[in-house]
This record gives C-alpha cells, sequence and structure tokens, in this order.
C-alpha cells in the first residue's frame, strides 16, 4: 500500500476536516527529508491509531503513527479531548472561585496547582504570607510531588510488564491520600490553598502521620531501588528508549524531570526559588543520557529528595497565624464568620468581589509542580475577575517533545516512552 | 516609572534600544517582570537577536491576549527565559484585529510550535511560516475562536458536531 494519498483511502465518518486534516499533516511531515517508498512488497507500512481511549495513554490522548513493520516512521498527537476551556472560565470567576478549578488540571498533583494560583495571585496584588502558611504549602506541595510520581513509576512499571508494582505504589499513595484527609479535609482534589495563605492549620494528627510516612517511606523507596535498578528486564525495556538528545532539550521545550534527564539542572526551585525553599537543602537530580531509563533515576531520586524537603519543613516550621490578617487580602476564619457579624461581612465580601489587583498589572509566576514548570500569567483589569490567565503547563510542553522522540523507536515502546514522559491530560487539555 | 533592571535586562534594554531603537516600543515593569514591546514586523529579527546574543535559549510559552475594544486588538507574548543569568523576560507584540497575522519563531525555537498552534486555535491569529498551523485543542471543523472575548462562556450550541448517543433510532 503506498501511503502517499492516506485521505483517499479513509473515510471518517465524524468531524470529517478534522480527521482528514490530522491525516494530511501525518503525511505531510517530514516531506522535505523523506524518500517515499517506491515498492513496498511486504506491505510493511501501515497507519495505526492508538488512542484516545487506549488503556496504555494515561488518559485521552491520541497518537497517529505511521509504521513501518515494528518501527514508527513518524507520529502525530491528537490532544484537546480533555479541553474544558478552564482560561475562558478563569475569566468569569474571582481569584479565590477559580482556584478549586486548578484542582482538576493536574489532578495527580492538586495541591501544586493551588499554590502555583494562590501564588501569583499574591503576586499580582502584594499579599503578605505568614511563614508558617509557607512551611504547610511545601509540605503539601512536596507530598503532592511523591502522590504524582508513585503514580508515575507504578504506571510506567506496569507499562513495561510488572502489574504488582502498581499495587504497591498505590498502598503508598493510599497513604498520602489519607494525609491530605487530615491535612485539608479532602482526598484527592484538596483546595487547601488559600490566597495569603491555607485553608485550615496542620492539627496533630496530620504532623503524626506526615511523621510516620516520611519515616516509613524510605524503607519502601529502598525495597523499590533494590528490584528496579539493575533489573535486566527493566533496564532492557527502558535503556536507549525515547531518548532526547542534549541539544534538541531546550530547542523542544521540554521541562521538568524531562528535561532534567537530559543535563539541564532547570528546577524553578533552585533558579527562582519562592516558599521557602532558599531555607532548606535538597539537590537537584541531574542526568545526561535522555532516555526513559534517566527519566526514571531523576525521578526516584526527586522522591527522597522531597522526603528530606519535607524532614527539614517540619523541623522548621514555626507558630503563628496561617492566613494574612489583612481584611482585604484573605477570607477570615470561620470561627469569626460564625460568630461575628464583621466576621461574616467580611466573609461575604470576600466571596463576592475578592481580591482586587492594580488595574493594568500583570505578573508571572512559575513553580515546580512534579511535571515540571507550571506558570499562571495573569493580567488584572482591576476588578475581583481576572482579565486574562494564561496557564503554562508542563505536560503539554513535554507532549511536544513526545511528538518528537517517538520517530524511530518501536511500536512496542510506544507505551513506555509515553509511561516515561509521564503526560496528564486534564492539565495539557486544559 | 523607573526601571528596576538586573545587569541581564539592562544588557537587554541597551542591547535593543542601540540595534534596533525604532522597532523598541516600550519596556514597563510590572510586578517584578520586565515586558518589552517591540514592533511585529520585526518579531523574527529581534528574537533571533536575543537567542544568539542576548543567550534567551529558552523559550518557556507562547500566548495570545485579547485587548478587547483598544486599537491593535490582539496581543502576542513571548515567555523567554535566560539559563545563564536565570533570568525571565517577556516580548510582546501586538496585531490588527482585520487581519491577524504574526511571523511564527518556529525557525529560532521548535518549542513555539504548539503554543503558536494554540493561540491561533484560540484567538485566530495565523502565524507565518508555521510548518504546521492546525487547530490542536478544537476540532477542525469548529469556526469559531473562544478565548477572544464576544464568543460567549456557554458556547455556542450546534457549532460541534456531537456523536449521536442513541444509534439504534435514526
Amino acid at each position: 500500500m503506498k501511503l502517499q494519498n492516506i485521505n483517499d483511502k479513509v473515510d471518517p465518518q465524524f468531524q470529517e476536516l478534522h480527521q482528514r486534516s490530522i491525516y494530511k499533516s501525518l503525511e505531510d511531515k517530514h516531506t522535505t527529508i523523506e524518500d517515499v517508498d517506491i515498492d513496498d512488497p511486504l506491505n510493511a507500512k501501515m497507519i495505526l491509531n492508538m488512542g484516545p481511549q487506549h488503556p496504555a495513554t494515561h488518559g485521552v490522548l491520541r497518537l497517529v503513527l505511521q509504521l513501518r513493520g515494528e518501527t514508527i516512521e513518524k507520529t502525530k498527537l491528537d490532544i484537546g479531548y480533555l479541553h474544558r476551556g478552564v482560561e475562558k472560565i478563569a475569566e468569569n470567576k474571582t481569584y479565590q472561585e477559580f482556584m478549586p478549578y486548578t484542582d482538576r488540571m493536574d489532578y495527580l498533583s492538586p495541591y501544586s496547582n493551588n499554590v502555583a494560583l494562590c501564588m501569583a495571585v499574591e503576586k499580582i496584588a502584594n499579599v503578605e504570607v505568614p511563614d508558617r502558611a509557607q512551611y504547610i504549602r511545601m509540605i503539601g506541595c512536596e507530598l503532592a510531588r511523591i502522590s504524582s510520581h508513585l503514580l508515575w513509576l507504578g504506571t510506567m512499571v506496569m507499562d513495561a510488564g510488572a502489574i504488582s508494582f502498581f499495587i504497591w505504589t498505590f498502598r503508598e499513595r493510599e497513604k498520602i491520600y489519607d494525609i491530605m484527609d487530615q491535612i485539608a479535609g479532602h482526598r484527592f482534589t484538596v483546595s487547601h490553598s488559600r490566597i495569603g495563605g491555607v485553608a485550615n492549620d496542620l492539627t496533630e494528627d496530620a504532623t503524626a502521620i506526615i511523621k510516620e510516612f516520611v519515616n516509613s517511606f524510605p524503607k519502601e523507596l529502598k525495597d523499590w531501588h533494590g528490584l528496579l535498578d539493575r533489573n535486566r528486564i527493566f533496564i532492557d525495556r527502558n535503556e536507549n528508549v525515547g531518548v532526547l538528545e542534549t541539544k534538541d532539550a531546550l530547542d523542544l521545550g521540554a521541562t521538568g524531570p524531562v528535561l532534567r534527564a537530559s543535563g539541564y539542572a532547570v528546577d524553578q526551585r533552585i533558579i527562582a526559588p519562592y516558599l521557602k525553599y532558599s531555607e532548606v537543602d535538597f539537590e537537584i537530580p541531574t542526568r545526561m543520557e535522555g532516555d526513559n531509563l534517566a527519566r526514571y533515576f531523576v525521578r526516584m531520586e526527586e522522591l527522597h529528595e522531597s522526603i528530606r524537603i519535607i524532614k527539614q519543613c517540619l523541623d522548621k516550621i514555626p507558630t503563628g497565624s496561617i492566613r494574612s490578617n489583612n481584611a482585604k487580602h484573605a477570607y477570615p476564619s470561620k470561627d469569626e464568620v460564625y460568630y461575628s457579624m464583621e466576621g461574616m461581612i467580611h466573609d461575604f465580601m470576600m466571596t463576592d468581589t475578592g481580591i482586587c489587583p492594580p488595574e493594568g498589572a500583570e505578573c508571572y509566576h512559575a513553580v515546580e509542580s512534579p511535571k515540571g514548570e507550571l506558570g499562571y500569567y495573569i493580567q488584572s483589569d482591576g476588578t475581583g475577575h481576572p482579565w486574562r490567565i494564561k496557564i503554562n503547563t508542563p505536560s503539554f510542553r513535554n507532549l511536544q517533545v513526545l511528538e518528537n522522540i517517538l520517530d524511530g523507536e518501536m511500536v512496542a515502546d510506544t507505551v513506555v516512552v509515553i509511561g516515561g514522559v509521564d503526560p496528564v491530560m486534564g492539565e495539557a487539555d486544559k | 516609572m523607573s526601571l528596576e533592571l538586573n545587569d541581564t535586562l539592562q544588557a537587554v534594554v541597551d542591547g535593543l534600544s542601540s540595534e534596533y531603537s525604532d522597532k523598541l516600543i516600550e519596556v514597563y515593569q510590572s510586578s517584578d517582570d520586565t515586558f518589552v514591546r517591540v514592533e511585529t514586523d520585526s518579531i523574527v529579527e529581534i528574537c533571533t537577536y536575543l537567542k544568539e546574543k542576548q543567550h534567551f535559549v529558552f523559550l518557556c510559552d507562547v500566548f495570545g491576549n485579547d485587548r478587547y475594544t483598544s486599537d491593535e486588538r490582539f496581543e502576542v507574548v513571548y515567555n523567554l527565559m535566560n539559563l545563564r543569568t536565570q533570568t525571565r523576560l517577556f516580548l510582546k507584540a501586538r496585531v490588527e484585529e482585520e487581519n491577524p497575522v504574526i511571523d511564527s519563531v518556529t525557525s529560532i525555537w521548535k518549542a513555539a510550535g504548539w503554543n503558536e498552534r494554540e493561540v491561533y486555535d484560540m484567538f485566530g491569529i495565523r502565524f507565518e511560516g508555521h510548518p504546521d498551523l492546525r487547530r490542536i485543542f478544537m476540532p477542525e471543523d469548529f469556526e469559531y475562536f473562544p478565548m477572544r472575548k464576544e464568543f460567549p462562556l456557554l458556547g455556542i450550541p450546534g457549532s460541534i458536531e456531537l456523536p449521536n448517543t442513541t444509534p439504534d433510532t435514526e
């Protein structure tokens, strides 16, 4: 079958223009360098649609692959199946009202998303955050990083063929859900951060189970290292697979662990320290190889570093208030709301109008989410609603890398490479 | 307002004002971030200069902005990063509502590819010289640009073809 005119051979029944344009785009990719085959006697070429409901694609990601035998000649990604238009929604909500939507962006680490939005609003509106709240946020963010990396580890190892591993990482994730339940009152979509601080203080129970977790988790991690680090099957499956060369990494716009596995120690916690990251001691794991195995090692070491950060936070966390006391900036505590008229009015004003940054102000604030640089650009028109919010999401950028590194790989490695890049479609599609 | 620029940004502003003095429109700061607005027709030239001479090698993001009711309605913002000094710079260029076209920077940073597709999808700004300018989130059959301010929050009924949920009944 000659693949010069894919469009003549397909018969899309649904959203025809869209389907035809993606086939056309696949046909056109690398046209400058490609020598279209003259004869293909074994009929080794085929077009393979993977997704959007393929279980190994970690969400609604669709890949259109052109194969020659078992090798992928070229790939195109089709995203947008989970597009909800959160930026448009944000323009019609107050800043605090929009915060729960960020939970649903990167739903594997909701805490980092909440913090990212709140910090951007605090930056544009000059809100002071008490030290204790900043430490609580750091603990939450690092727990979210562990939780996200645990899901990556379980699914990525499952993609490589080991099913039981998934159960073990989920047992540990379950403990983090319990901790989040204690901290925030929700297990999954926590919505714990507030503009000007956090919703509620760490209870003694919460501190106790976090301490228990940071003591027990390294032992589990050690077992996993023992199982995987020198495992022949695992290494053969991941080494030299999905290589992102150091020279291409910046050009293609990789971010997070994918970029760090290709040799650049770019981490927002170091290059633009936010919260109290300048006061704790930690390393940025970096590898040079750029393959899937390097990404595995980077993320595994990040798990150790996160535990280290949480331990230091627990030692350093000061006592004090957890939310800004300025009535123009933050919500009152529920005690004030229920027992005083002023508190009630204050709460009503915060919900109705919310915080109003100065007219024409713009700001960008980025945090290091588990997937990479997560940035919020906010432009204010002086009202309680943002004029424009742009969310710079790491999964979107890493998926663009994926489209480029899959060319030339084996089709069986596709799911492993997707697992290694670790995209979350809720975030990529916004 | 006086500017508080660090060495890298000072070098950028000095360099741009000496070499592209007629292209540089304004430099301003807001909430510690620095924004530079330049002429739309010279965006590729200035981006090349920033990458080659000022080491802004990392393109973090490209996004659009609708300045509804203002002249030169749309704005394209480039979020650049200098990894040597870890400095961030925002470069802006404005385009007209009637013919929103700007040159693509994909020849300088490949990372711009998907970001520019997103701007095209959401605002309808076309990028000259983009290798694969298709919609990215919305299907190709969709006729509107949803992030424009006049697009209603509830969407436009019938604008997206939806599957027949009861296939047995015609």
